[in-house]
């Protein structure tokens, strides 16, 4: 019996230097976490939470569940390549030591099996395994044919655009589609000669046999197979696919508790590592609308990758996150972004001292925060002072004169400079000792539930109009208004509030479906994420979105953020208007002060008629 | 008798109708309001020199003669090509025979509420314009809300024009000259009144239009180079947001009064007519001449005409031009023909 051939070496020099790289590469990041991440992957690793991190790692890297929910297709594709890759190393290694008795084989043993073991005796249930092998290679070789055709096309895939590939993935790309259909030639040469092969080898063996030298050919096949898997394994480090390694540290480091902040550190650079190339976001992208492409996480992973990454290109995106919701990896692209926009941009001297100093004035349970741009919008302002009002809640209103959230510079990368507006506003929102901090804006709610330190409830108008509803104190009575609703970007995918708005509109009338609702919401292209592009090519893409939001013929069309609202209102020809202000219109007079009596204290409704009383 | 439709009964489709007529053609002036007379029928006294908008109506409406009837609430239903020109279908079902068709059909105001930031229909005290001609015209007197007379009045200019964001890069014209001969006379009719005028240039470009500008400064209206950010009403009272752009600060001036001066829009009706005629539209919504020097009535396809500020924002002396070059340029094509 042999083990050894000098054909293996390309194999295993390739499989060296590979496992060499990931170790030193994984060593690199998880050095470079931080103190506070590194006790957290410590705690992590002799936890549960490890073990359901492997559960995940077998899910999403192996079968590719989310690709599959994505794309049946294209997760059919990942899953034969990497699960029936998988499953035919494992079926050889058991087969290996079933045949040689020991524990451990040299890793090219049982790679190369077919070449070494031609004696079928020499394994137990060798025809089961030799067909299972087979089958588990024809598997393996569907998904190569169906990856051969994506490229070619990718509309059968439902794509309008694949990745656009550069030299060291083509080298990879190639160098992988070969390894099976070398397997499969090398498998069924040997085949021919000594009748060890499967259903599919034995007969390839059988059919090549009759007009080709197969005892000539079968050596060379070993070593042109072993040599594309060695090709392929120092393809790996320059190449996408080195996001397989990536993702399973990612996993692990995920359910650990370690997340993006909008400071890139060593996890940012793991999760761009992660990024499979695989295209998902190309086609979610709106800008190309406007005709800029090659923005999306794709292509601007990659140039963090290659170290070409442009000012131009962490700029070229909304932060819409249309394209983080459908990444199979849940890469959070846009923390990625707005930190490598911290890199880029310009820090200016800031100086807010202008802002009014906080006024303790009267105490209030519900602060009320417009945000600038419901300054910008005030027949919402309006109606939510009518709400308040209708609703007899103790409010104060904290910024009458217009202080900014500081979202928008974080946005643009300036972090320094907005917290100088963070500080301010805690300052001002303690001292109003609420209980409640209520917004009109999305935008402000994201910054003050992600960027600020407030021990208080931070929740837009919607749920707070929603809850006021539940507990009776606001009615809104039946109405036949169609409605049309555009989820907000930082309301919708940005804060996962979907179902208040729809509640309440329900209320109030009938609301139309639409294709682009929910997580496939549209960006309504007035969005603060994206400072150079221009005001020819936003209004493009809400000329569109606003055609698709208004093709049922709505009564309105209902938002829930002022710059939405701002945005479409040049457009549409329907009335734009927020949920506050449908709200407002409708509200009825008919609750009774007994209704609201009951419904105090966690609203923030003032109990006039008890308090008089004692 | 060859017969001209003339679509539009604002100056320049009544003045072209009038010349028409003289040079011995049929005219049939379809108009969809009420009544003729368009925009500048709306309009009180008119710059630069103050005389009643009814004067140059009354003196365009003499011209007309009998070879020119009017037909007003007209809807447009189709216009078809017939062997020997046009047919113009109503949406009563009548077809209007034509041997040649102006397009007349003007303007539209911006309509102020795409501006929310600056109130209107929301605030009691912000109007446009084109509101303070008719409260001129109707009221003789200004006043807020509660019924008092403002001390402190604003205008706003370029409201709906040179704003990207609004949609509209083009600037309206006329609006700079409308909003100093609207602040003279509130300054008039009120002496004791404080007057603003909130602007990013003035552009004062025909002629006796800097004097005017010249005699207001001398009535004492503040002029505040710096663009309107937003509008707040409190208590009745209009506060206004600016950055005063000449000195660099933000600045904040409460009127009780806020008049917006509004821009030209192209209308909605014209964009369908011109997709009925095959005519081309500009990149600002205006339908586009052949030529913008030397063929400003013509529009590539025969017999269809253009006249007045279907074309892009006009004062009323270049409408009327334009609108005798168009009666001029469609007898010749009807003599030839
Ligand atoms: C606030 C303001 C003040 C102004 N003041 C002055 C001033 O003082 N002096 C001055 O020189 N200029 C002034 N102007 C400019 C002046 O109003 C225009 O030059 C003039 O109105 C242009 O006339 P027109 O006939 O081209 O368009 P319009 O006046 O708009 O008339 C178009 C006519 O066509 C009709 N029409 C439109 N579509 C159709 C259709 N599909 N079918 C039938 N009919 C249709 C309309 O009803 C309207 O009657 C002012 C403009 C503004 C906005
Ligand atoms: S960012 Fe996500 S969706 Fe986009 S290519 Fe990478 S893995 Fe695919
Ligand atoms: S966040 Fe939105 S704009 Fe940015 S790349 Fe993704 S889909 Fe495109
Ligand atoms: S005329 Fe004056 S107010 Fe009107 S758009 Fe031009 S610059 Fe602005």
């Amino acid at each position: 019996m042999r083990n050894y051939d000098p054909f293996v070496l390309p194999f295993m020099l390739g499989f060296l230097f590979l496992v060499v790289l990931i170790i030193y590469k994984f060593a690199q990041w998880l050095i470079r976490l931080n103190m506070r991440e590194k006790v957290l992957f410590r705690h992590g690793m002799l936890s549960r939470k490890f073990l359901h991190a492997g559960n995940e790692v077998f899910m999403e890297s192996l079968i590719h569940r989310k690709m599959f929910k994505a794309n049946p297709l294209l997760g059919y594709m990942h899953m034969s390549l990497a699960f029936g890759w998988f499953l035919l190393i494992v079926l050889g290694n058991v087969e290996s030591r079933l045949h040689t008795g020991a524990h451990l084989n040299m890793p090219y043993f049982p790679i190369f099996l077919k070449f070494f073991v031609t004696e079928k005796e020499t394994i137990p249930f060798y025809g089961g395994f030799t067909n299972l092998m087979d089958f588990l290679l024809l598997m393996v070789l569907s998904g190569v044919f169906l990856a051969l055709i994506k490229r070619m096309t990718s509309r059968i895939f439902g794509m309008r655009r694949t990745t656009n590939l550069k030299v060291g993935d083509k080298i990879a790309l190639i160098t992988l589609w070969l390894i099976f259909p070398l397997r499969l030639f090398a498998e069924s040469l040997t085949a021919a000669q000594h009748h060890n092969g499967g259903f599919m080898t034995e007969n390839v063996g059988q059919f090549l046999a009759a007009f080709l030298p197969t005892d000539q050919l079968s050596y060379p096949a070993w070593w042109l197979y072993s040599i594309s898997l060695g090709a392929f394994f120092v393809a790996v480090p320059f190449s996408r696919y080195m996001h397989i390694p990536a993702e399973i540290l990612l996993i692990y480091l995920r359910h650990f508790g370690i997340h993006s902040t909008k400071v890139y550190s060593s996890f940012s650079e793991l999760e761009v590592y992660s990024c499979s190339r695989c295209g998902v976001c190309i086609d979610k992208c709106q800008l190309h609308t406007a005709d800029i492409h090659f923005n999306t996480p794709t292509y601007f992973f990659r140039a963090i990758r290659e170290r070409s990454l442009s000012g131009d290109l962490t700029d070229a995106c909304l932060l819409c996150d249309r394209c983080t919701a459908a990444c199979p990896v849940e890469i959070n692209t846009t923390a990625i972004r707005i930190a490598k926009r911290a890199t880029f941009s310009t820090s200016f001297k800031s100086d807010f001292s202008y802002l009014p100093a906080n006024h303790t004035r009267r105490k209030a349970d519900v602060a009320y925060f417009a945000g600038c741009m419901t300054h910008l919008t005030p027949a919402i302002r309006k109606a939510m002072i009518a709400i308040l009002e209708h609703a007899k809640v103790k409010y104060h209103f904290i910024d009458e004169q217009g202080i900014c959230c500081g979202r928008p510079l974080m946005m643009t990368g300036r972090l320094e400079e907005a917290q100088q507006l963070v500080r301010k506003n805690e300052a001002l929102i303690k001292g109003s000792g609420a209980r409640i901090l209520l917004l009109s804006c999305p935008i402000c709610l994201k910054a003050f539930r992600e960027d600020y330190h407030l021990d208080i409830r931070i929740m837009h108008h919607s749920e707070y109009i929603c809850e006021l509803m539940d507990r009776q104190i606001l009615q809104i009575p039946a109405g036949t208004q169609l409605f049309s609703f555009h989820d907000p970007c930082e309301l919708g995918r940005g804060s996962g509030i979907f179902d208040q708005p729809r509640k309440i509109l329900s209320e109030a009338g009938k609301l139309v479906k639409s294709k682009f609702e929910k997580e496939n919401s549209f960006c309504c292209g007035g969005s603060l994420g994206h400072t150079s592009l221009s005001q020819a090519q936003r209004n493009i893409i809400t000329q569109e979105v606003v055609n698709e939001l208004t093709k049922n013929n709505p009564d309105s069309l209902v938002t829930a953020c002022p710059l939405c609202k701002k945005t479409f209102t040049r457009w549409s020809e329907v009335p734009v208007k927020d949920i506050a202000e449908i709200v407002a219109e409708v509200i009825s007079l008919g609750s009774t002060q007994s209704d609201r009596e009951q419904n105090t204290n966690s609203l923030g409704i003032k109990v006039h008629e008890k308090q008089k009383r004692k | 008798m060859r017969q001209v439709v003339i679509i539009g009964g604002g100056v320049a489709g009544l003045e072209a109708a009038g010349f028409l007529g003289k040079m011995g053609h049929q005219v049939v002036l379809l108009e969809k309001e009420k009544a003729v007379g368009g925009h500048v029928g709306k309009w009180d006294r008119l710059f630069p020199n103050r005389r009643q908008g009814s004067e140059v109506m009354d003196f365009i409406r003499k011209k007309m003669d009998e070879k020119v009837s009017i037909i007003t609430e007209a809807g447009i239903k189709s216009i078809d090509t017939s062997p020997d020109g046009y047919a113009v279908v109503l949406t009563n079902g009548e077809a209007i025979r034509a041997d040649a068709i102006l397009l007349a059909t003007g303007f539209e105001l911006f309509d102020a509420r795409k501006k929310e930031e600056y109130g209107y229909g929301i605030y009691d005290n912000v109007i446009t314009s084109a509101d303070l001609e008719r409260i001129f015209r109707e009221e003789g007197k200004i006043t807020t809300a509660d019924g008092q007379a403002p001390q402190k009045v604003a205008f706003v200019h370029c409201v709906g024009s040179r704003d990207e964001k609004a949609g509209n890069v083009y600037c309206s014209k006329v609006c700079c000259v409308t909003g100093v001969k609207q602040a003279i006379e509130v300054k008039e009719m009120m002496p004791a009144a404080k007057v603003y005028s909130f602007y990013m240039d003035i552009r004062m470009f025909d002629r006796h239009f800097e004097e005017l500008y010249i005699e207001a400064q001398q009535q004492g209206i503040t002029f505040i180079r710096g663009r309107l950010s937003e509008v707040y009403e409190d208590q009745g009272k209009v506060q206004c947001k600016v950055e005063d752009t000449l000195t660099g600060k933000p600045m904040k001036v409460t009127v009780d009064l806020l008049v917006l001066l509004v821009g030209f829009m192209p209308s909605p009706e014209t964009k369908r007519l011109a997709g009925m005629l095959k005519i081309n539209i500009g990149s600002d919504g205006f339908v586009l001449p052949i030529d913008g020097h030397i063929s400003q009535n013509e529009t590539g396809v025969p017999g269809i005409f253009l006249a007045g500020a279907v074309t892009g924002p006009k004062c009323i002396a270049t409408t009327l031009s334009d609108a005798r070059s168009a009666a001029l340029q469609i007898d010749q094509y009807l003599k030839t023909k």
